[in-house]
Formats: structure tokens, C-alpha cells, sequence
């Protein structure tokens, strides 16, 4: 019985301490008490190479909408979206209505001008052979002087007569080339090599002067027009180097450099714009309209003290990074230089190379926080 | 000197003991329900101290932008920059939403965060992980309770976003967590309509005869897919000036409403969360009562259990006062076991279960104790009392 006790009573001494140890464990390790974890990184001094991001649209540099210079009916179209075609090539034909008929009418008054021509011509020749032979029968006293003078004044009258006949001639060739240039004008030409991108008409329907038929744009020029957030767009310039991934071909980026950057920028939303070209068109090519995301590479920087944006902390309007002294937390202001891609970000003044600093923290720091360093923050997600 | 309680504590161990283990899991649950309330407010404050601002500027006559919609002008800021006293200015967007990755969805609350250095208003303050948002699009940093790991890919309407950063404790105020992506994105999951919703807006202004003339139907239709509204603009004043009276300059000038930081929480806690608050504010009462009168019955039965003993105490001139040491004594030794065992349950056992966040103040946890070693006391008066009543001749008799 003696044993027996001592026993249980051995078992609940042991007992009760280790529940108080569990409980001041518990009070202490978690909850508001627990001491924070915290992960520490070194500052390394290394070049970063920054770049630019942004979202754009492919887009044709050159788009040529063909179309009649005055209204009428479209009579035919050889071309559909997505051919192919040759400078100078004919890519239809508005309806000439009565213009062939006049055209007719034209070489029919030609050909009576060409008439009166060749009978203008005779009574020159006629006239002149008569103005001879009565100037011989002058000098022999043979006629009289009006007579002669008579011959003499029909000679200028065919003369004359000769020349407005020319003149009408010319007058009427001009009308016909007139109405052969209009001819021509019905025909829907290609300016340049391109590809049919929209055919906004079909053969009956009525068009106004100057609304586009059909578009042409030049398949290799196009570019894409990006968008860059302002408060990133530092550096931004033409020349640069970029990479185009499309939306249609996400993983595949495609080489590409700014061609230019637009002089005015987005008032409303805050952007700028720029220009990139393809190096090397993709084949297949790809849409006008397609979404594209742009990187553009600026030159590497000199080698610098650089962290991750995860150190940076913005404590009483001041931004600066959390260091450990002595177990004991550490605010140091620092002042911010360039960052890349992938978070790291240059330190101007504040820190150097070697110091160690605090990354991430399972809770938000402040001076009397109790922190443990971890090699990682436990995935708990709470 | 021996002591009575613990001699009689010896004697019949396993029933205090496993009595004890009873009370505290009674415990347990009652801290965890505190636990659950304090989480709810600490859920609605932890969402004003993520995001980093002193004064929240919204539509007028408006609580929002997490209590009631308000949307602004995404141009206010300008105006407000200029203001004696603002320092820093954030436009942001809030929009909560089920959010899919392949086959399963979570629900989250999408938060567009100005492009800027880290520290601005409305970025995460800090991360357990992966880096913050670099670029202007298609990036998120997420908090881990949405279960996505750094790399993921997850879809909002429909663009595609990489995680590439994590968070923790960044939730909504009914606990959703928060994927922040750049604004101009989070407008757009907000604003934009899905295609076929486009596509029939188009048609529909297309066929309005009004737009007929050249060149007015295009103009339409870019203006209708322009979206120029946020949701509340964030605002730090520069330390030194009282924020009070820049809220008030802007609220004057500006003719907009204004919410410091103190009246944020009010409207939180004290509107948005208040039924659902008092709900378990009541709960945790009607459990404590219930505890409490758990805890004196027990107490008062094993006093009553020991009856003869007390008798036979009695009968052999044991003084009073000894025997209402031992009864109290015993009482409050439960109760420490009681709440030793239910601090230690609550939080090993029960708070991590729960799925939302449960937050076990160690203020609450004094609180309770007091009130558990109070209850004991006070219940053991009425085991006193019954023992001290009993008749010495009952040690023989029965």
C-alpha cells in the first residue's frame, strides 16, 4: 500500500511538471508571445540587369485601305482576306455605269475630227495650188489684182481652218484619255506587296468616295505598340533590346528591339508608349490585334550592393531594411537605386556588401519584436 | 505539517485527475470561442494595418471601400498629392472573388496595388517568401491561405497571373485571404465584362441609330470600354502634421469623403462585423455561464461524493476551517489543472483546426483563469457549505 502510493505519488510530481513545462511552452512558443521567425540574407555586390515591362498590340506599321475616289457600285473583287498581293496588282473594279459608252462616243468623235482633219488638210492643198497659179497669172497681167488677193485671202482661211482642226483633234484625244484615266481609276490597285487584312464590301454594294474596300497591310512591317507604366519606364529609348512573348505563344519569347518611343505619352492612363519591331518575323505571322507582353533589357549596372524588394520595409515614412545587433532588431533607413525583374533592387547608400539583413518574417517586425532565425518560414497558413 | 487536500487528492487520483482533464477540455473550448471572436476583430484590424495608410478616401457619403462600394475618380490622387500634409498617395481596388487554378477555385479578395518601390501604400508590409511584384501585369503575390505555392499559375477573368510571392495573415475582413496584383489588372478583373457580355454591348451600340455618322460608332465604343474608377485611395500624412485636419482639408476641398484610421475600425468592427462579432460574443457568454456551472456541479459533487469521510472528519474533532481548506483547496486545484489543460488543448489542439484565424490573447487567457479560480472558489462556498451542514453521526449511521 506504502509502495503504491509512493508510486502515484512519484507519477503525479513527474506529472505536474511536465504539464506546467507544456503550458509556459505553449504560452510562450505561441500566439501573440511566440518569438517572430525571421530569415537573413547577405547584401552581395553584383551587377543587376533591370528591364521594362510592358503589354502591347501588334500592329501594322502601314495600312493601306483602298477604295474609289468617287461613289458608285463595286462590280467585282478578285481578293480575299488573307491573299497575298503584288504592288501594282488589281484587286477589283468599281461599275463604270455609262463610262465604256462614252468612251465610244469619244473615239466616234475622233474619228469625225480626224475627218475634218484630212477635209481641212484638201482645202489647204486646193488653196495653195490655186494661190500659185494665180500668182503666176498675175505676174502675166493675166487676172486681176483682186482676184489674186481673193486666192491669196482662201489660202489663210484653209490655213487657219487646218489648225483649228488640229486643235479640236487635240481637244477631243484629251477628252478620251480623260475618260481612259477614269476608266483606270475604277480599278482597285495594290500601292505595295501586302496581304489583304479586311474586305469590308462585296461585288453590289454601293460605296461612298473614299470609304475603303479593301485593306491591305504590309506583313513585314509589322510592330508592336507597347505600353509601359510611367513609374517603371525609366530608361526606356530605342534601340533596346527586347523580348516579345505573344499571347497566342505563351513560354516562346521572340527577339525584338525598340524602334522608337512615342513623343506624346498617355494622359489618362498614366503610360508611356513605344515601338518595338520584330528581329525576325514569326511564322506563322501573328494577328493585328494580338495581346503581347514586352520586356525590354537596359544595359547591365556596375556591380552594387543589391537585395531582394522582400527586405524592404517602409517603418514611419522612412523605407529601410531590418538588421539584427546583439539579438536585438535594428532599423536602418536606406535609400533605393534600380531593381530588375526578379526583385533584386539596388542599394544607393545605406548598406554594403556583406551586411546581413532581414528577408522575411512570418509577422510584421517592429524595434521590441523577439525573433528566431529560421533557414525558412514555416508554411503554416495562419 | 500534512496537508488534507492533497492526502485525499492521493487517495483518489485517477477520478481528479480525469476529472480535471474534463473541466480543461470544457475550458479549452470556451478560450477557443474567445480565441474566435478576438481572430474576427483581429482579421477586420489586420486588414487596416496591411494596408499601410492613415486616411482612406472614398466616394462621398460612402463607408467604403471594405464596408459599403465606392468607387472615385483614378485622377483624384493628383489633387490630394497636393495637399499640405499628404505625403504618399496609393490608388487601390477591392474586389473579392472565387479565383480558380485548374480544377479547384478559392475564394480570395483581389486587392490592385499602385506600381512603386515596396512600402507603398497598399503592398503587403511584408513576405515569408518570393519577392514582391516587379512587373506592371499578370504578377501576384498571394497569402498563403489561399494554399497557391511561388510559381503558380492562377486565372482571373481572363488573364493569367504567376505567383511569385507569399504573405500571411492578409485577409479580408470576413477572413477571405488577399491576392494583390497591379491595378491596372485588378481594374480590369473588376470592370471588364466577360466577351460575350462585350461583344452584345457592342452590337447593341452599334445598332443605336444615333452612332450611325462616321467615325462616332468607334469613338462609342473606346469610351465604353474605358474604365477610369478605383475604389478608395490611400493615403499617408508626412509625420508632423496632424492627420485629422488633412482629412478635413480634404474633405472641404475636395468634397470627397475621408476615413481616418480610427473611424476605419469603428465602421469594421463596429458595422461590418458587428452582428457576426456578437453572435459569438454571445455564444462565448452562454458557454462560460454554462462552464461555470459545470465547474460548480462537479466541485460539488465530489464534496458531496466524500460525505462520510467529512463526517467522520468530523466526528474526530477536525476543525471547520481545515475542513473548508481542504474543499477549497481541492477546488482551486482543479481549476488550475482545468485550466492548465484547456490553455494547453486550445492551443495545440483546437486552434489550429479551425479555418479561420483563432487568436488566444494572453490578456484573455489571464482573464479566464482569474475567472475559472473565481468560479471555483465561489462553488466550493456551496460544497462548504454542504459539508459543514452534515451530521457527524452520519459517519456511523447509513
Amino acid at each position: 500500500m506504502r509502495l503504491h502510493l509512493r508510486t502515484q505519488t512519484l507519477a503525479l510530481l513527474a506529472g505536474i511538471p511536465l504539464l506546467l513545462a507544456l503550458f509556459v511552452y505553449v504560452s510562450l512558443r505561441s500566439g501573440p508571445l511566440a518569438p517572430i521567425p525571421v530569415t537573413m540574407s547577405t547584401v552581395e555586390n553584383r551587377s543587376i540587369a533591370p528591364a521594362l515591362f510592358g503589354i502591347g498590340t501588334v500592329e501594322a506599321q502601314y495600312t493601306y485601305r483602298i477604295g474609289p475616289t468617287i461613289a458608285g457600285r463595286i462590280k467585282r473583287l478578285t481578293v480575299n482576306v488573307g491573299d497575298h498581293v503584288k504592288a501594282g496588282q488589281i484587286l477589283g473594279e468599281m461599275d463604270p455605269v455609262d463610262l465604256d459608252e462614252r468612251i465610244r462616243s469619244q473615239d466616234a468623235a475622233i474619228r469625225r475630227t480626224e475627218a475634218q482633219l484630212s477635209e481641212a488638210e484638201a482645202r489647204l492643198i486646193y488653196a495653195s495650188t490655186q494661190t500659185r497659179r494665180y500668182e503666176k497669172l498675175m505676174a502675166a497681167n493675166s487676172v486681176s489684182e483682186e482676184i489674186a488677193v481673193g486666192k491669196k485671202h482662201e489660202l489663210q482661211l484653209a490655213e487657219a481652218g487646218l489648225n483649228v482642226a488640229k486643235g479640236e483633234l487635240a481637244r477631243v484625244r484629251s477628252d478620251r484619255e480623260a475618260l481612259n484615266a477614269q476608266r483606270n481609276n475604277l480599278n482597285l490597285i495594290a500601292p505595295v506587296n501586302g496581304l489583304v487584312a479586311e474586305r469590308s464590301a462585296d461585288p453590289g454594294t454601293t460605296v461612298v468616295a473614299g470609304q475603303a474596300v479593301v485593306e491591305l497591310i504590309d506583313p513585314r512591317t509589322l510592330w508592336v505598340n507597347v505600353r509601359f507604366d510611367q513609374i517603371n519606364a525609366q530608361g526606356l529609348k530605342a534601340d533596346l533590346p527586347a523580348q516579345i512573348v505573344l499571347r497566342s505563344r505563351m513560354g516562346q519569347a521572340l527577339g525584338g528591339r525598340v524602334l522608337r518611343v512615342e513623343p506624346l505619352a498617355d494622359m489618362v492612363t498614366e503610360e508611356m508608349l513605344a515601338k518595338v519591331i520584330f528581329d525576325q518575323l514569326p511564322e506563322p505571322l501573328p494577328p493585328v490585334g494580338e495581346l503581347a507582353e514586352v520586356t525590354i533589357d537596359l544595359p547591365r549596372l556596375p556591380p552594387a550592393p543589391a537585395i531582394l524588394n522582400a527586405a524592404i520595409h517602409r517603418i514611419d515614412g522612412k523605407l529601410g531594411v531590418w538588421q539584427v545587433h546583439n539579438k536585438k532588431l535594428q532599423f536602418i533607413p536606406v535609400e533605393l537605386g534600380i531593381t530588375d525583374m526578379e526583385g533584386n533592387i539596388q542599394i544607393r547608400s545605406g548598406l554594403k556588401a556583406g551586411d546581413s539583413v532581414v528577408v522575411y518574417s512570418a509577422k510584421p517586425l517592429n524595434l521590441k519584436s523577439r525573433i528566431r532565425i529560421v533557414n525558412s518560414i514555416p508554411e503554416k497558413t495562419r | 505539517m500534512i496537508s488534507l487536500a492533497g492526502r485525499d487528492i492521493m487517495h483518489a487520483w485517477g477520478k481528479f485527475v480525469f476529472t480535471g482533464l474534463g473541466l480543461g477540455l470544457l475550458i479549452g473550448v470556451t478560450l477557443s470561442m474567445a480565441g474566435i471572436y478576438r481572430g474576427m476583430v483581429d482579421d477586420a484590424r489586420a486588414l487596416l494595418d496591411n494596408s499601410g495608410a492613415d486616411l482612406w478616401v472614398v466616394q462621398k457619403d460612402t463607408l467604403g471601400p471594405y464596408a459599403e462600394p465606392s468607387s472615385i475618380y483614378d485622377d483624384v490622387w493628383r489633387s490630394i498629392r497636393g495637399i499640405q500634409g499628404v505625403i504618399r498617395t496609393a490608388n487601390v481596388t477591392y474586389l473579392t472573388m472565387q479565383v480558380r487554378q485548374g480544377e479547384r477555385d478559392v475564394r480570395a479578395m483581389i486587392t490592385g496595388i499602385t506600381a512603386g518601390d515596396p512600402g507603398t501604400p497598399g503592398w503587403p508590409p511584408y513576405l515569408i517568401a518570393g519577392r514582391h511584384i516587379t512587373r506592371s501585369h499578370y504578377e501576384a503575390v498571394v497569402d498563403i491561405a489561399t494554399g497557391f505555392r511561388i510559381g503558380d499559375r492562377f486565372q482571373i477573368r481572363r488573364n493569367h497571373y504567376t505567383v511569385v510571392g507569399l504573405t500571411r495573415r492578409m485577409v479580408s475582413s470576413s477572413g477571405d485571404p488577399i491576392i494583390f496584383i497591379p491595378l491596372k489588372d485588378a481594374r480590369d478583373a473588376q470592370f471588364l465584362k466577360d466577351n460575350d457580355a462585350i461583344l452584345q454591348q457592342h452590337r447593341r451600340t452599334t445598332e443605336t441609330l444615333a452612332f450611325k455618322p462616321a467615325g462616332v460608332l468607334d469613338a462609342v465604343l473606346a469610351s465604353q470600354n474605358a474604365n477610369s474608377y478605383v475604389n478608395a485611395l490611400l493615403v499617408q500624412v508626412e509625420p508632423g502634421y496632424r492627420i485629422e485636419e488633412t482629412a478635413e482639408t480634404i474633405r472641404r476641398w475636395k468634397r470627397l469623403t475621408v476615413h481616418t484610421r480610427t473611424q476605419m475600425e469603428e465602421i469594421l468592427v463596429g458595422k461590418l462585423i458587428a452582428t457576426s462579432a456578437k453572435q459569438i460574443g454571445m455564444f462565448l457568454v452562454i458557454l462560460s455561464i454554462v462552464s461555470s456551472a459545470i465547474v460548480a456541479f462537479i466541485i460539488y459533487t465530489l464534496t458531496l461524493g466524500k460525505i462520510r469521510e467529512i463526517a467522520v472528519l468530523k466526528l474526530i474533532g477536525t476543525r471547520n476551517r481545515t475542513i473548508a481548506g481542504m474543499i477549497m483547496q481541492q477546488a482551486i486545484a482543479l481549476g488550475s489543472i482545468g485550466f492548465v489543460v484547456g490553455k494547453i488543448s486550445a492551443t495545440l489542439l483546437m486552434a489550429p483546426i479551425f479555418p479561420k484565424y483563432v487568436l488566444l490573447e494572453p490578456l484573455d487567457s489571464i482573464r479566464g483563469f482569474i475567472v475559472v479560480i473565481v468560479i471555483c472558489v465561489l462553488s466550493s462556498i456551496f460544497a462548504i457549505r454542504a459539508a459543514l451542514k452534515v451530521d457527524p453521526a452520519e459517519a456511523i449511521g447509513g
